[in-house]
């Protein structure tokens, strides 16, 4: 199939469709309306199931309900929304079901304002909801990466049995790029659902039960652990990132989503001026890719944390970086989107403060 | 070619965004690289809409166009605030039906388009976006004709195919007004 100019909400929602989504449940918000727009005509046409809530609180619940009767199912929001979800996001992961959640961030805390925003980093890798739990975390650059890793992602919950993220920022929701939908992987075909609570009474072994509910601490602890497996095996197989001109760079940036884009602008001007800059891209961030800094060369002077929000990932470069090289950091938030002059002149300041030191 | 980062810039409802879009959906047709974003952060402030677009054959990193090599201006608060931004011998299309008080900068080409007057010629004010975007494809070369006329028949189907002619008239008009 040729590439097709979407928008990249509706490229998202394509994607799903593709990636063999059963059903979709949400609530509007700005910046990501035209995912529910567009699944509210192509759903239907399709013989699956869309609803409009009548709150993210009931959407996230309708969602797990439908996983736990072995859907393929999706929700989208953005970071106030999402917020609302959290909750119900914290059941799913609990009863070790399988959903999609798609992320588009707006600016915050509260209801903050509807321009793009990376301030959901902490809200997305770090809980959100209570207990042991993580979400496989992805934050594509572009729409062809979006599309591709949606499409992916509704195996990948199977596989694991857990709630996988996909966030973007208002800027990935509201621009238009080319996307090849066919150039993405074949979705798989869900595995049987042998756990689901489908009303299937032949089913050997009894009626299946879906909770989140171990009032014995040994038991729960015993559940705990067993997630924690879960965990330790998306550490070890599913950290995702590009390391692009690292080789040789004296400053190392670390971006992803809308950001990474941005900054490799900067870096291609940078270099083209002589000065040696290269980049990480984490492409999850959960796991975080720390295997990525221990690729980089003894020759890098320092690294740069470059975010739409004021330092979240940035917790967790210090953490990779382990105290091995000197740590910088430029961010805009609430909405503003950084120009790759910006970081330019951040960089240059970074030079300079070198040099008279 | 070389990567065009084009900003254009308008009132709500001159049809800003759509003539961005046409942009994209050339460059798409004819498999090269695109963007297209709308107003962003403080951008959307000021009661301008605008769009930018990026063409190129090699990957398209930052969508974001800081300093853009051209810009089509529909009228006078645009270009007050993207004159500015434009490179130094950057191109500018200005709708002079819609600008009072045309100061120019003396680095940049400027090519100066009644849109509006010849929209109404044509007979619908409403295409005076197509008269700019004809006067921006004949001066930078980007696009062809045939190209954007290929876009017209992709984009404006069923009831809105009676649209077609009408935007093809604007357009050459447009590309007539600047001499090509």
């Amino acid at each position: 199939m040729a590439k097709v100019l979407m928008k990249g909400n509706e490229a998202m929602a394509l994607a799903a469709i593709e990636g063999g989504c059963d059903a979709f449940f949400g609530y509007p918000i700005t910046p990501q309306n035209e995912i529910p727009e567009y699944l509210s005509r192509h759903m239907e046409e399709r013989g699956r199931v869309f609803v409009q809530a009548e709150s993210e609180v009931a959407a996230i619940n309708m969602v797990y309900g439908a996983a736990g009767a072995g859907a393929r199912v999706l929700t989208s929001s953005s970071s106030p929304g999402i917020a609302l979800k959290q909750e119900g996001i914290s059941y799913i992961a609990g009863s070790e079901l399988p959903c999609v959640i798609i992320n588009v961030m707006r600016g915050g805390p509260g209801l903050g304002g509807i321009q793009p925003s990376q301030a959901d980093y902490r809200q997305i890798t770090k809980g959100g909801g209570n207990g042991d739990y993580h979400l496989l975390a992805f934050a594509p650059e572009n729409l062809q990466e979006t599309v591709n890793i949606i499409k992916e992602s509704f195996a990948l919950a199977d596989y694991y049995r857990n709630p996988v993220m996909i966030a973007v920022d208002g800027l990935l929701g509201q621009m238009m790029e080319p996307v090849d939908l066919e150039a993405a992987p074949k979705t798989e075909v869900p595995p049987e659902k042998a756990w689901a609570a489908d009303g299937n009474s032949d089913r050997k072994g009894g009626r299946n039960v879906i909770t989140s509910i171990h009032l014995d601490p040994l038991e729960l602890e015993k559940h705990n652990r067993k997630l924690q497996k879960k965990y330790d095996e998306m550490v070890a197989k599913e950290q995702r990132y590009e390391m692009i001109e690292t080789a040789d760079a004296d400053i190392v940036f670390v971006a992803y989503g809308s950001m990474a884009r941005i900054a490799r602008s900067a870096v291609k001007t940078l270099r083209e001026e002589g000065i040696k800059v290269g980049m990480i891209r984490p492409i999850t961030i959960w796991p975080f890719p720390e295997k990525a800094f221990d690729e980089l060369p003894a020759s890098v002077k320092s690294l740069l944390t470059l975010e739409m929000s004021l330092g979240q990932m940035h917790e967790d470069v210090r953490a990779a970086n382990n105290g091995r090289f000197e740590l910088d950091f430029y961010g805009r938030t609430g909405g503003v989107v950084p120009e790759p002059e910006e970081i330019i002149d951040h960089v240059k300041r970074m030079l300079e403060k070198e040099g008279s030191s | 070619m070389n990567e065009e980062k084009v900003i254009i810039a308008g009132f709500g409802g001159q049809g800003v965004m759509l003539m961005g879009q046409i942009l994209s959906h050339a460059a798409t047709v004819a498999d090269l690289n695109t963007t297209w974003i709308p107003s962003y952060g403080p951008e959307t402030r000021g009661g301008t809409a605008n769009c930018a677009v990026t063409i190129g054959e090699e990957r398209i990193n930052s969508p974001v166009v800081s300093v853009p090599d051209s810009l089509i201006i529909m009228n006078q608060p645009s270009l007050d605030k993207f004159q500015k931004k434009l490179k130094k011998g950057g191109i500018l299309i200005a709708n002079k039906s819609q600008i009072s008080d045309a100061v120019y900068r003396d680095d940049i080409e400027v090519y100066e388009v009644d849109a509006n007057k010849q929209a109404l010629e044509i007979g619908n004010l409403r295409v005076a976006n197509m008269v700019m975007l004809g006067a921006y494809i004949a001066v930078t070369g980007v696009f062809s004709k045939d190209d954007m006329f290929a876009v017209f028949e992709k984009i404006f189907t069923g009831r809105k195919s009676e649209l077609i002619d009408l935007n093809k008239k604007a357009l050459e008009a447009g590309i007539r007004a600047v001499g090509k």
